[in-house]
């Protein structure tokens, strides 16, 4: 059974990349535009693993990530945070809140493959 | 007299009782035939006897008056003569009395000759001390008259004791007669706010109970806006006193507002550059990426990831076209910010939110090396906030600090027990508008944070149900160039410094030193004697008296236009005709600024009840209202010399020794009154009168207070 991941990004533009490169690596992809939609997502798609921008509607990225990890059900859920807030503050932020790896904008897009590929065998 | 005629009295009453005695003496227990005897011998005898005792009466007055004459009344004088020697030296006793009294009055103007000279050894050291200091006080001043930067000295209480004409230039808002906002004996927190004052000073008293630090020099740094919307870095250093004490401190301002702007624009553009660049290259790099990546894909998906690539080309140039024009998206408005050690920061934290249910303390994972940027002011006062509110919803009363590095920056640590900070609420708190200080500014947390390149955090640990709110800042290097050995304490020696002891001004005046207190000596002239009767103000002359010193410079001298015509008996006065007035602004333009003048200080006046009549006149048209205490050197002199029947303003300052330079003119009257005022200050001492209110009190006793006008 393949592996879930639920893009959370409000710019179609990174959307439909991502969507794409996660679709031919093999994993079930769910979208959701806005920090609520995320959790709702949580709910009812369950992933394995988020890849979560900081800068989103209603609630920020880093708001999601810390809900995530309040409830002890999504313990194995990975979270990926993606941002153009690239200063170290804001990547110990992240890190600090709970998220496995926080990977700023522009990256390449093979590394997140790859980033992303070990964080579910880890899983596994 | 009253006390003669009294003696004179009693005297005449003693001779009457022993003559009674004698002839009580005389016709007790005799015979009938002696009575008779005794009687008739009286009855011969009685015109004689009568004449005799006429004659010693007589004798009696005669001497008693002559032994006041020349004994009591030349003693009462001389000592006057005694108290009046020591205000002016150049006074001698007139000889006069008995003989013996007057050689005693003859030693006593040997020893006032004496007296005198050593005066004058001592006036001519002292004239060569303040020459001395004058000079230095000079080189000061022109020193400071040098810098570029704005320089004011002040006392704890925040009373200006020195300033340099930049400062005037930076500070001053108003432009009138009354002078500048900014002036010797007035408050600094009339243009910088008083949280911040306190804020650095408590940052500087810190500092110097750092025994480790002995090789640093204390001084504290911070931003603010003036009233006028300019910008200013301060840098405040301490003011110590002999024993080491803290009693004062020296601001240096710098007018920052166009760098701030500068820093502001730069700010945003870099933001803009980052940030928002960021976001549009990942999308091109991953649209690009991926179609290298899977070049089999369909026609469609591959329109649409070209599509991206144009969209988000296009978003770029139009970021750069709009950076370059400066219409940035992020408002960078960018606080200046300190550089501070993490424990002076803990420090201050601790004590400015330590209360009496909350207990802080700091934890053991405290880096003593850390080096912060910060507003720490902001900092602390919004942290108060959130650990008062922490405190009062969970009821906790207990909290730790920590500050530790994680490589490139600072975990500033707020922890507690108890259950978890719902994230809804803390978000609410972190955003909460706070006033801080005086109101100028009105900051959140978040924004603080924010504004030092931090962010927050919050964690909960389940397990040991403890909450961690931590807040991640940016680490800055070291100062060195801080570490600068004092080979002395550096104590500037060449300025009149006194303000320093002076109490505040506002609380219980009245028990103010005199020595101690500020004034404004005034004088006015006027049309005529009778405000009641239409006669007007037409000059009003005032100065500064700064803790016992006659501030000559800063004075008000002021025409006024009355409305009317003078007539020429008091033109024959004061010497100004209708032409000087002509032109001149009206009473009405000219109170406010003698009210603004005078503020803070007590007033004082020779026959100011005459003076503060005319004042009081206007109260109502003007709606300016002269409320503080009133000193009268009239009812004063009285005080002082009750036994001179001279009180005018010429013969005071002849007795005490002032030159009269200028009278009648309003300025120079209130020049000799303040002069003679200053001479009168310890003469009241002698007579146990040392504050305000015991001043205002014995001018009551006085006869001439009772006088209205």
């Amino acid at each position: 059974m393949s592996h879930k991941v639920l893009i959370v990004d409000d710019e179609p533009n990174i959307v439909i990349s991502l969507e794409f490169l996660m679709q031919q690596s093999g994993y079930e992809v769910a979208i959701a535009r806005d920090g609520e939609q995320a959790l709702a997502q949580m709910v009812s798609f369950q992933p394995d693993l988020v890849l979560l921008d900081v800068m989103l509607p209603l609630r920020n990225g880093f708001e999601v990530c810390q809900k995530i990890r309040e409830n002890s059900l999504w313990n194995r859920v990975k979270v990926v945070m993606l941002s153009a807030k690239g200063r170290e503050i804001e990547v110990s932020k992240g890190l600090a809140l709970g998220a496995d790896a926080y990977i700023t904008k522009p990256f390449s897009t093979k590394d997140l493959i790859a980033q992303v590929q070990r964080l579910l065998s880890d899983r596994a | 007299m009253m006390r003669f005629g009294l003696t004179l009295a009693l005297l005449f009453g003693f001779l009457l009782a022993v003559i009674g005695c004698l002839f009580f003496i005389l016709s007790v227990d005799i015979s009938s035939q002696q009575r008779v005897l005794l009687d008739a011998l009286l009855a011969q005898r009685a015109p004689p006897l009568a004449l005799l005792a006429m004659l010693i009466l007589l004798a009696l007055g005669i001497g008693l008056k002559k032994l006041y004459q020349h004994y009591l009344i030349p003693l009462a004088q001389l000592s006057e003569d005694v108290v009046l020697l020591t205000a002016n030296s150049a006074h001698r006793a007139l000889p006069q009395g008995a003989r013996e009294i007057r050689a005693l009055i003859d030693k006593f103007n040997t020893l006032a000759a004496s007296h005198q000279t050593l005066q004058d050894h001592v006036q001519a050291r002292i004239e060569q001390a303040n020459r001395a200091l004058a000079e230095e006080k000079n080189r000061l001043a022109a020193l400071m008259s040098e810098l570029a930067q704005s320089v004011l000295v002040c006392n704890l209480e925040g009373r200006i004791l020195l300033y340099n004409t930049r400062a005037t230039q930076l500070l001053e808002t108003t432009h009138d007669a009354a002078g500048t906002t900014i002036g010797l004996g007035r408050s600094v927190f009339g243009v910088i706010e008083r949280g911040l004052i306190v804020h650095a000073l408590e940052q500087i008293q810190h500092q110097r109970q750092q025994t480790d630090e002995q090789l640093t020099r204390p001084a504290s740094d911070f931003v603010t806006t003036l009233a006028n919307g300019q910008i200013v870095r301060a840098h405040m250093v301490p003011v110590l006193d002999n024993a080491d004490a803290l009693n004062g401190f020296v601001l240096t301002l710098e007018d920052i507002t166009r760098n701030v702007a500068t820093d502001s624009r730069r700010d945003a553009l870099l933001h803009s550059l980052t940030q928002d660049t960021r976001a549009a290259l990942a999308n091109i790099r991953a649209a690009v990426e991926t179609m290298r990546q899977f070049p089999d894909m369909n026609d469609a998906k591959r329109d649409q990831f070209t599509a991206i690539i144009d969209d988000e080309s296009q978003r770029l140039s139009q970021q750069i076209e709009r950076a370059e024009q400066g219409q940035s998206e992020h408002p960078g408005s960018r606080w200046q910010l300190e550089e501070m050690r993490g424990t002076d920061l803990i420090a201050l934290l601790k004590r400015r939110i330590e209360s009496r249910s909350v207990r802080i303390d700091t934890l053991a994972t405290i880096d003593a090396t850390l080096w912060l940027k910060l507003d720490s002011y902001a900092l602390t006062q919004s942290l108060a906030y959130l650990v008062q509110r922490i405190a009062g919803e969970f009821n906790v009363s207990e909290l730790h600090f920590g500050l530790q590095r994680a490589e490139r920056l600072a975990h500033l640590d707020l922890s507690w027990s108890g259950s978890p900070l719902p994230l809804e609420t803390l978000q609410a708190w972190e955003n909460t508008a706070l006033p801080l200080s005086a109101g100028k500014r009105l900051l959140t947390l978040s924004a603080v944070i924010a504004g030092l390149d931090g962010e927050s955090v919050y964690l909960y640990h389940p397990a040991q149900r403890t909450s961690c709110y931590r807040i991640l800042l940016p680490i800055a290097e070291p100062q060195a160039a801080l570490d600068i050995r004092l080979k002395q304490p550096g104590r500037p020696e060449f300025y009149d410094f006194d303000l320093f002891h002076q109490s505040g001004q506002t609380a219980a005046l009245d028990q103010g030193l005199l020595s101690r207190l500020s004034y404004t000596v005034f004088d006015t002239e006027t049309t005529g004697l009778q405000p009641a009767a239409g006669d007007e103000i037409i000059s009003i002359g005032a100065l500064r008296i700064v803790n016992s010193r006659l501030l000559a410079q800063e004075n008000f001298d002021q025409l006024v236009q009355p409305g009317r015509k003078l007539s020429a008996e008091s033109s024959a006065i004061h010497g100004i005709n209708d032409a000087m007035l002509h032109g001149q602004p009206t009473i009405e333009s000219i109170l406010p600024q003698f009210h603004r003048f005078a503020e803070d200080t007590v007033l004082v006046a020779h026959n100011a009840a005459f003076d503060m009549r005319f004042l009081q006149m206007k109260e109502e048209r003007t709606g300016i209202r002269f409320t503080q205490p009133v000193l009268d050197t009239l009812l004063l002199s009285q005080v002082i010399h009750p036994h001179q029947e001279q009180h005018t303003l010429e013969a005071i300052a002849t007795r005490l020794g002032v030159d009269i330079v200028g009278r009648h003119t309003a300025l120079g009257d209130a020049i000799v009154t303040a002069e003679v005022f200053l001479k009168m200050i310890p003469l009241l001492a002698e007579k146990g009168i040392f504050t305000l209110g015991d001043a205002r009190e014995a001018e009551q006793q006085t006869p001439y207070a009772r006088i209205h006008y």
